[in-house]
């Protein structure tokens, strides 16, 4: 696997200068960042979705990120950042053409190989579009592998809704069922629906096959408990729902310790987990 | 396991021997206090000593040390020199503490930093004698059979020295002339009386230290951790000390002429405020009393689910230095009065 090309010699720290080639900002304080390396040999396809890159800019430091972006979609990564702290401050500084060093992927991802044959609901709240994206995009250029996928998303408001151009298109192309809601419509002008996330759930429930469905969430932590309550009202088992989840880390390998939960390290074992695995493991949520 | 035995007359001798294979450090003496120090002179090296204040993690994840220099148009690793660094003096419990970080930094992903750091440290042990804030002999430390290179202990007039690897042995055959392989019933029987007599003198034991796992699981939700926590000055010291203790901060500084700067790792520890704190704010461990179960948690239970040993091998440190008495001992005894009497402990 890897993005970065391991060449004879070269170790697991070692970061590839990459090169910004478009960003747009998606909300007010979230951008979209377009990436290639600057080594051509360097293929931006072997890794999963729900995996992660660790950035660094050179004096700044280094930072954690989700990959955007599918392993479908080859010769750039993408990346959906917000601005909040001093690296993504650094970063939003930069302009279309700047370098930033890339190492990764890191940790554990979707299997989207084992969801084959399988209906997928996929469900996303604010940022957790993002890392939710990758899934999307590769369900959508694989689409013959999976049965029914449904996709709910849920943003505060139309401004706040990441993605959201992509998104509405993707709803018009139809390959994936698509239904998007804010919270609160501030603009009058909102084509879709209003309410948090799981008023959603009323549009697909009637079509969910729970012996055949995984559920892939991703979103703020109070949209976790209300979206597993509606997962468990359709039977959906615990272990078919995947979330991923966030901590601190500095390595990626399961070395430098921050992003331990009791004997698990986020890091090697994570970012996805199951709705089993939070209610077994401790402090995981 | 090959073993010799030396003359102490012969040891300044074999001191010079190992001189001419690398930087050499050895415990030292200093403000009351014993360190690893590098060696200048022979008559500095002070084996009469229970425990240095840092172990010798020192020479294999140092608390601060750049892994990376950038400058405007690149950057580039930085690596420690291929030079030999050779460590004497090394107790039993501090060479199982290098076997422990061994396991993390050498598993499946090798931290190529402390792999080189480790391809190139020779270690020498030496015997020891407990004091009371000892309790290795809880955590099967005491002894070790491998993890060094060559190991002195320490009799009458003489040294036994093993043999624990294939560097020990090259040493070994060039000292032919201070070492001999004569060993008789003499010296034999002197060693088991050594044994015992070491045995004997500990002092200090962990309550039920083989279920100790069990007893932490039972304890997840118990009055003990806030009672320490309360107590905690969130210093750090306790994994400043800890031979095992690893954790690290990635930080990026730069030149004073801003032409260029390092990345450098710092020792971190789960103690610490923020440890646990992600972008935008949030944390996950804000107290004191969560991130101070994490660091026992993590040590002494969660180490046997993932290699079946604990992270704690009694050497004593946190017990002598933690400022506030929170310390393996004392959790333990805490943790263990806390479940003694349930049904679920009695069954341990």
């Amino acid at each position: 696997m890897t993005l970065t090309t391991k060449e004879e010699g070269e170790h697991t720290y070692k970061a590839h200068p990459a090169r910004i080639v478009a960003m747009k900002n998606l909300t007010e304080d979230t951008r979209y960042f377009k990436i290639k390396f600057l080594d051509e040999n360097i293929v931006e396809e072997d890794y999963k979705p729900g995996q992660f890159a660790i950035m660094s800019l050179p004096g700044v430091g280094e930072a954690v990120f989700s990959i955007s972006s599918p392993p479908t979609r080859t010769d750039f990564i993408e990346f959906g950042i917000r601005k909040v702290g001093s690296f993504t401050e650094a970063l939003f500084n930069l302009n279309v053409g700047d370098i930033v060093y890339l190492r990764g992927p890191y940790g554990d991802g979707f299997d989207m190989e084992s969801l084959k044959g399988r209906d997928l609901i996929i469900v996303s709240g604010g940022l957790g579009a993002v890392p939710l994206r990758s899934v999307l995009l590769y369900v959508e250029d694989r689409r013959e592998e999976f049965d029914q996928v449904f996709f709910l998303n849920g943003a505060r408001s139309p401004s706040d809704m990441l993605y959201k151009e992509d998104f509405i298109a993707m709803a018009q192309r139809d390959i994936i069922e698509s239904h998007l809601s804010v919270d609160k419509d501030d603009t009058g002008e909102w084509p879709y629906n209003e309410g948090v996330v799981t008023t959603l759930f009323p549009k697909v429930v009637d079509r969910v096959v729970s012996e055949k469905t995984t559920a892939i969430i991703c979103g703020p932590p109070i949209m976790y408990k209300f979206v597993i309550q509606e997962l468990l009202k359709l039977n959906i088992p615990k272990d078919q729902i995947l979330m991923t989840l966030e901590r601190r880390m500095k390595c990626g390998q399961g070395h430098c310790g921050h992003c331990a939960i009791g004997g698990r390290y986020t890091c090697l074992e994570g970012p996805v987990f199951t709705y089993y695995d939070v209610q077994h493991i401790k402090e995981l949520i | 396991m090959k073993t010799y035995k030396m003359s102490k007359e012969r040891f300044p001798e074999f001191i010079e021997l190992v001189k001419t294979k690398g930087q050499l450090y050895g415990p030292v003496k200093g403000n009351g206090k014993y360190s690893f120090e590098e060696i200048k002179n022979y008559e500095d090296l002070d084996f009469d000593y229970q425990r240095t204040v840092m172990g010798p993690k020192k020479f294999l994840t140092p608390p601060k040390y750049p892994t990376l220099r950038f400058i405007k148009s690149g950057q580039a690793d930085v690596f420690v020199s291929d030079e030999p660094q050779i460590v004497m003096g090394v107790h039993p419990c501090d060479i199982h503490a290098i076997n422990i970080l061994d396991r993390l930094f050498l598993g499946n992903i090798k931290d190529p930093y402390y792999e080189k750091r480790r391809n190139n440290l020779i270690i020498i042990g030496h015997s020891c004698f407990p004091d009371e804030n000892c309790v290795c002999t809880s955590t099967g430390t005491d002894i070790v059979e491998d993890g060094f290179d060559l190991f002195f202990t320490e009799l009458t007039g003489y040294y036994l020295v093993w043999v624990g690897s294939d560097k020990g042995l090259s040493i070994a055959i060039e000292a032919e002339e201070i070492l001999t392989e004569e060993i008789g019933e003499e010296e034999i029987q002197e060693y088991v009386k050594w044994q015992q007599k070491r045995s004997n003198m500990f002092k200090s034991e962990i309550p039920s230290f083989k279920y100790l796992a069990d007893i932490i699981h039972l304890n997840y939700d118990s009055k003990v951790w806030e009672q320490f926590g309360d107590k905690c000055l969130s210093c750090g010291t306790c994994s400043l000390v800890c031979p095992t203790c690893n954790c690290f901060n990635v930080e990026d500084r730069i030149d004073m002429n801003a032409e260029g700067g390092v990345r450098e790792r710092i020792l971190d520890s789960c103690t610490l405020p923020y440890y646990s704190m992600v972008a935008g704010d949030h944390d996950f461990r804000p107290d004191r009393t969560s991130r101070l179960k994490l660091y026992y948690t993590h040590k002494l239970k969660e180490y046997i689910g993932r290699w079946g040993t604990p992270g704690c091998v009694g050497c004593g440190r946190c017990v002598t230095y933690c400022p506030v008495d929170i310390n393996v001992l004392s959790v333990s005894e805490a943790l263990f009065e806390e479940v003694c009497e349930l049904p679920e402990a009695c069954d341990l």
